[in-house]
């Protein structure tokens, strides 16, 4: 009997807001408030709130029926100061017991690939808040957008995790199936690889009508996972598909409401990722190189792939130190908003020519003014440091003096 | 086709592109009879001469698919009715007499009555359309249509709001160029921009408005040509003509910010217009003189050497219906500000947008291309890599579609 495993992310970012040259040195409000409130409150009532009160109603109805969740820091927050209707509406959904909830870096960063310190940092602050809030010890790991290799395994598995969830990408695949649990080189966790084709079938083909396969139905979809044979289908897509990507009007909340009934009739099961992690890897999986989820590329090119985003976070992260010798907790906290990785996103400039995915993603004109804004608030953030530590070390000689 | 002055002996932007859509016609195998004005005192003097009573017509450079007539008259693109005196002051002068027109309205209706007898006389060969570009050439474009039956098309460049920083101008251009439009049967605009400006302040028929984009060449910046340029100080350039249309007056607001952030920063000015002595007492007034160079107006090679050297080109326009001056900067590798009101903003994306109004946007920007050097290079190099898409047959395979609804339509 084959087995799916629903994952879905929840994430938004910290937008930033116009911030021009001549505001640094005397301005350190970096982000859109408005903006951020306004696409929280759009999404929540598109996506977030009917989406938790159905599978919220999928749980009672089916006992089998088992979902997971990763839930960024920076959403939230957001989610606590915008929509108190939401968060308790996740909290419900995250409390829920066979609802399981995963551990990410709090702030949705790529702080893996610049600092091992910071990366530890913002995963244990992530294990902390859904620890607080949803009373729940995560045991599986996603990083941002899935990016993975073998050392980032070998990492997570020293900080505690059974399992690590990845795309099932071709490269590290080759001819094997993703629908396996599978142990990374040189680590002793599972490893659960993403089906891309059967979640982007939900996510980005659902409604398109040149697709062969459109419209996609619930009877449909549910024959194509029971004829699988293989144990595990992972389903992981981003939340928003249900509602913001796919809009309403396109019936995804309707395939997903009759989804449960569809797969009983077809013997199909449920697992969660932590479940997954109990099972015996049928063989190894060998990344040497960084993947992710993002484009046909499968690699880093969506947020590192430029010149600018390369700038840009590199400068970030040297900043490190600095800020960190401040102890100074909103200096902090509006650095490590900055390194979320929608940041670099926004900067990217493949195929903008052409404008796509990355364009309708992008809250700004272009990839260039991401780039200026960002670039400008780092400048002020310096000053602040700067400040915040020749003050310090101004009264350590008065104490010392 | 009624037409303007080719490279390298034209002014602006008009010339230029009459160039690129001929050249694109023809390599799609239309005939083109170009008909031109040309100031006397321009002549070359290896033409052909034809005398034709009053009037010298002159025949030159017929190649394979194009026949070019050239027309003496007193008329250049953007030429004011100030400009039109003072030129025909200085070529009675030096040529025969009372010929032209007082002013430049008579003139235009000089060159119309010329056009007519160029008709009359056979030397127009058979052509199937008339198409004409910019409002100077319209009444002479409507005779020929009404003694030829043949269909027209007037080309919208520029109108007399982009003129005016879209304030309304001369009323009488603004009734030559609504007579040309109502009159056409197509209307052809170089940008959505410019169609809806002519749909909203013209009221013409928007079914009969067909946008085509200009484009640039990519190759005819050849690679050999190294500029060996030594310069200290980071260089903002504004390359167009100094009037109102132009935006000078934001260009030297957003270079004051600038020089708040960055002082050494030197702001070359390539051009020439009506504007300049009020540009240059704001550029001393807001203490930039030793910042600003004026090089004056420039040709060829020279403006390829001002695009390399600078380290951003700036097309701050209160209106401008296209815009090529952005896409050779492009093909020069410039990071590039254009106006948001501008036409060329609706066909590139690897360059920065402002509102023209916004100078302390206009100013973060360049701050951010002078200080942010991986910016500066991305802009660059993808600019290059977009500046690709972008050609003259494909310009001219839109107008050709164009003349194809028009005789299907016969």
């Amino acid at each position: 009997m084959t087995k799916v495993c629903f994952y879905f992310q929840v994430h938004q970012p910290f937008r930033l807001r116009k911030y021009q040259i001549f505001e640094v040195g005397n301005n350190s409000n970096y982000f859109d408030e408005q903006k951020n409130r306004f696409v929280l409150n759009k999404v929540a009532k598109k996506s977030y709130l009917p989406m938790n009160k159905l599978l919220l109603n999928l749980l009672d109805e089916n006992p089998s029926f088992k979902v997971s969740l990763s839930i960024t820091g920076t959403v939230l927050e957001q989610l606590e100061a915008y929509n108190k209707e939401a968060f308790e509406s996740f909290k419900e959904l995250g409390k829920h017991k066979r609802v399981e909830l995963l551990d990410e870096t709090y702030y949705h960063s790529l702080a893996f690939l610049y600092s091992k310190e910071e990366f530890k940092e913002q995963v244990n602050m992530h294990k902390k808040e859904i620890r607080k809030i949803f009373h729940k010890n995560p045991r599986v790991f996603r990083n941002t957008e899935l990016i993975y290799n073998n050392e980032l395994a070998k990492f997570v598995e020293k900080m505690g995790y059974k399992a690590i969830i990845t795309e099932g990408a071709d490269k590290i695949l080759g001819w094997r199936s993703p629908n396996f649990v599978y142990k990374p080189k040189g680590a002793d966790i599972k490893l659960l690889l993403k089906n891309y084709r059967l979640s982007d079938d939900i996510a980005f083909r659902f409604s398109n009508k040149s697709w062969k396969e459109f419209p996609l139905t619930a009877p449909k979809y549910a024959y194509w996972i029971s004829s699988i044979r293989e144990p595990v289908v992972n389903l992981f897509m981003d939340y928003e598909t249900f509602g913001e990507h796919q809009w309403k009007d396109t019936g995804i909340f309707e395939f997903m409401k009759h989804l449960p009934e569809e797969f009983r009739k077809n013997k199909v099961g449920y697992l969660t990722p932590s479940e997954e992690a109990k099972m015996e890897p049928v063989g190894e999986i060998d990344a040497p190189y960084y993947i992710s989820w993002a484009d046909v590329e499968r690699d880093l090119s969506a947020w590192l792939g430029n010149e600018i985003q390369n700038s840009a976070i590199k400068e970030l992260y040297d900043m490190e130190k600095e800020v960190k010798k401040t102890k100074d907790k909103k200096i902090i906290s509006d650095w490590r908003k900055l390194q979320t990785s929608d940041h670099f996103y926004y900067m990217c400039t493949k195929w903008f020519a052409d404008g796509d995915v990355h364009k309708y993603f992008n809250p700004y004109d272009s990839p260039y003014e991401a780039f200026i804004r960002f670039m400008n608030i780092i400048q002020d953030l310096k000053i602040r440091c700067e400040n915040k530590n020749k003050e310090k070390t101004k009264s350590k000689k008065e104490v010392v003096a | 086709m009624l037409g303007w002055e080719f490279p390298p002996f034209n002014m602006g932007g008009l010339g230029t592109a009459c160039y690129g859509i001929v050249k694109g016609l023809t390599n799609n195998n239309v005939k083109v009879t170009f008909v031109l004005p040309r100031i006397p005192s321009r002549f070359k003097g290896n033409e052909k001469v034809e005398n034709n009573n009053k009037y010298d017509i002159i025949i030159a450079e017929e190649e394979a698919n194009v026949k070019k007539i050239i027309v003496p008259a007193l008329l250049i693109p953007y030429i004011t009715r100030t400009k039109y005196n003072e030129l025909s002051v200085k070529e009675k002068t030096s040529s025969s007499g009372d010929l032209y027109g007082k002013n430049l309205f008579q003139e235009v209706i000089r060159y119309k009555e010329l056009i007519k007898q160029l008709y009359l006389k056979g030397v127009l060969d058979n052509f199937d359309i008339i198409h004409a570009h910019d409002w100077m050439t319209y009444l002479a474009a409507i005779e020929l249509k009404r003694l030829s039956g043949k269909p027209l098309i007037v080309h919208v460049h520029a109108t007399e709001f982009d003129r005016n920083g879209m304030r309304y101008g001369n009323q009488k251009v603004h009734g030559i160029e609504k007579e040309g439009m109502e009159k056409a049967d197509a209307v052809i605009t170089v940008s959505n921009y410019t169609k809806s400006v002519i749909i909203s302040k013209y009221g013409i028929n928007p079914q009969k408005v067909f946008t085509v984009h200009n484009a640039v060449e990519f190759s005819s910046c050849s690679p050999s040509e190294n500029f060996e340029i030594k310069k200290h100080d980071k260089i903002v350039l504004f390359l167009g003509r100094i009037t109102l249309q132009k935006g000078p007056d934001y260009f030297v607001k957003a270079a004051r910010l600038v020089s708040n952030v960055i002082p050494n920063v030197k702001y070359i000015v390539v051009g020439e217009g009506d504007m300049k002595n009020q540009m240059i007492r704001d550029v001393v007034r807001l203490g930039l003189a030793s910042n600003f160079l004026f090089a004056g107006f420039l040709r060829g090679k020279d403006i390829d050497r001002a695009y390399r050297m600078a380290d951003i080109y700036v097309m701050p326009s209160v209106s401008e219906p296209f815009g090529i001056t952005p896409l050779e900067a492009m093909r020069n590798g410039t990071p590039t500000i254009i106006s948001k009101q501008s036409g060329v903003s609706e066909i590139v994306n690897n360059c920065l947008k402002v509102d023209f109004w916004d100078v302390n946007e206009i100013a973060n920007k360049i701050i951010a291309v002078l200080k942010y050097k991986a910016l500066k290079n991305e802009l660059s190099k993808h600019g290059l890599i977009e500046i690709k898409k972008f050609s003259w047959d494909k310009t001219a395979k839109e107008i050709i579609n164009v003349y194809n609804t028009l005789l299907r339509a016969q």
